[in-house]
């Protein structure tokens, strides 16, 4: 289902003209309001109006995360404060916290891409839609509440945690549409059947959007099964503008950028060059039409590739497969780079196992090792030892072959695990290297 | 002649062995063989109880993995050479044991051993056709 029919398929050549048109515009706005930019772009030697093509973006200088946090807390704004209506800051468990601010114009355009990401799969003012993700300064539960707003849905904003209310809430209002992060629902579908014996493929949910953390195939066939509903992955981040910045159409193929409001590029993460389409690399966004905080080439980060070829939904702006992991995330392990999703597939490929598990990396004797906790199951566990080891390898074997080094796996109790009601901390860095 | 046999997955971690045997006492559960097969990083606990399916319930309730499986339990002479006269059938009909271990009581004179091999029935048929004693499972239950 469309949302805005219009901007959602405009044809190629339109959509490249609008986006050079607004970048224009863009560069202009953030050179002449924000100091940062200016300095930048005089220090590049670079002017706004040298900008003539979508290519020439390659010759602005990138926006990193770093950098946000040096002007904290408003010195990225374009506006002044009186035009701000909404402030979102992130956590700032790695330094200061990065903050953002929206004008009611950005707010606006916030709504427009949520309400098009759940129109896109299927949710209308029918629905009663069941907002997860937490409200408090951060941007994944306002998102999904504008969005859902402004298609008229019933809103039930129950934000993160709570778990067994969550359940009670969706089974006593009959939510249909499920929004948290993946890994939180599936330990909502494994709350509601072991300590509530709801089955939870009995709600009356259809579909779900998830996001905010990596996920996998296996987990999305996972929730997919245990809720008997359809789930989609989203994609956003707070700098941009949180949640909206893409998602996927019902054909579950890749996530669509709304490229009207987020320009992307994919680059080599190491060169900053850009990568030619369907390589794989780290994804730059510049926002097109945001007014309180232009982000201009900001690097997120995120390791992904733009899926080339034309998608039946009828949707023009390019897809992005699902995050593969972040530069952050990114374990280097005896020189090897390597992503905690590649684990997690190959554990789910070995049948049976629950997917839960933890990545834990030592340097016991001057040398990194990497052990696997992965919990035992009802399912694969054996009374015999040779059995239990063989399983053991087996898992040791498939993550070998997954991610080109040896490591060492540990079976632990059901439930021994950690769980979280935010984001995963899957992997325990015990190397003392940061 | 099958009796059902009671195995637990344990981390090899401080207190997990106290754990899963509290949790078979706050439940009643009376113990009548147990053992364990241990590994560096994990352990095996078997055990025969008088009620299997209490003490499965008792288990998960308490968080742990369990798995009913098949096993005999047979009666040796309790005098040198017993349990050997019974691998002695075993070995000669070419039939392998996973594991063995013995009762906390005796039966009258003989003492008893738990016994799993890879052919369950024809271990069964053998000793039986050699006289050895078999229990059941309400022979077990009433020790």
């Amino acid at each position: 289902m469309f949302w805005n029919k219009e901007a959602e398929t405009l044809p190629l050549e339109k959509l490249r003209e609008l986006q050079l048109e607004r970048l224009k515009k863009v560069v202009k706005y953030a050179y002449e309001r924000v100091p940062f930019y200016r300095k930048r772009f005089d220090e590049a030697g670079i002017k706004p109006e040298d900008i003539k093509t979508l290519e020439d973006i390659r010759y602005i200088p990138f926006t990193s995360k770093a950098d946000l946090r040096e002007v904290y807390p408003f010195g990225m704004f374009a506006v002044p404060l009186s035009e701000i209506v909404e402030i979102h800051s992130s956590s700032g468990t790695t330094g200061k916290p990065v903050v953002m601010g929206y004008t009611k114009n950005d707010i606006e355009v916030w709504k427009e891409v949520m309400a098009r990401s759940l129109a896109m799969i299927g949710v209308t003012k029918d629905d009663i839609i069941q907002i997860a993700y937490g409200y408090g300064l951060f941007t994944g539960g306002l998102g999904f509440h504008y969005g859902a707003l402004t298609i008229g849905a019933t809103i039930v904003p129950a934000s993160a945690g709570n778990t067994r209310r969550q359940i009670e809430l969706m089974r006593d209002f009959g939510t249909t549409v499920l929004c948290c992060t993946p890994s939180y629902a599936l330990y909502l579908a494994e709350y509601a059947k072991d300590e509530m014996g709801i089955d939870p493929s009995g709600l009356k949910l259809k579909v779900g959007s998830f996001g905010a953390e990596m996920w996998t195939e296996e987990m999305r066939k996972e929730i997919e099964k245990r809720f008997n509903i359809k789930a989609y992955n989203v994609y956003g981040l707070t700098e941009i503008i949180g949640p909206g910045v893409a998602h996927e159409c019902p054909e579950q193929k890749g996530l669509h950028i709304w490229e009207d409001h987020f320009y992307p590029e994919i680059i080599d993460p190491e060169t900053g060059e850009p990568l030619s389409e369907g390589e794989r690399g780290e994804l730059v966004l510049t926002t097109l039409t945001k007014e309180g905080v232009p982000m201009i080439r900001f690097r997120t980060r995120d390791i992904t590739a733009f899926i080339t070829g034309e998608c039946p939904c009828g949707r023009t702006g390019r897809r992005i497969e699902r995050i593969r992991g972040r530069s952050d995330d990114m374990i280097k392990v005896r020189g090897v780079m390597l992503f905690p999703y590649q684990i997690e597939q190959a554990i789910l490929e070995v049948q049976g196992v629950e997917p839960h598990y933890q990545i834990i990396l030592t340097r016991p004797h001057h040398l990194d090792e990497i052990e696997v906790q992965v919990e035992m199951s009802k399912e694969t566990f054996s009374d015999e030892v040779k059995e239990i080891e063989a399983l053991r390898r087996k898992l040791e074997k498939r993550i070998e072959e997954a991610v080109g080094i040896r490591v060492k796996v540990t079976l632990v109790e059901p439930k021994t695990i950690p769980r979280f009601e935010g984001k995963a901390k899957r992997v325990i860095d015990k190397r003392g290297l940061s | 002649m099958k009796i059902k046999q009671i195995s637990v997955f344990l981390e090899n971690k401080k207190g997990r062995l106290y754990e899963a045997l509290k949790a078979l006492a706050q439940a009643g559960v009376n113990i009548r063989a147990l053992s364990i097969a241990d590994t560096s990083d994990f352990g095996i606990l078997r055990m025969i109880v008088n009620n299997p399916e209490l003490a499965k319930k008792a288990l998960e309730e308490a968080g742990f993995t369990t798995k009913i499986t098949n096993v005999i339990a047979v009666g040796v002479k309790d005098e040198p050479g017993g349990l050997a006269e019974v691998l002695k059938i075993l070995y000669e009909n070419d039939i392998n044991v996973e594991y063995v271990y013995a009762f906390v009581e005796k039966s009258g004179e003989e003492a008893l051993v738990v016994l799993r091999t890879n052919n369950l029935e024809k271990t069964i048929d053998l000793l039986q056709e050699k006289g050895i004693k078999l229990f059941d499972s309400k022979a077990v239950e009433n020790l």
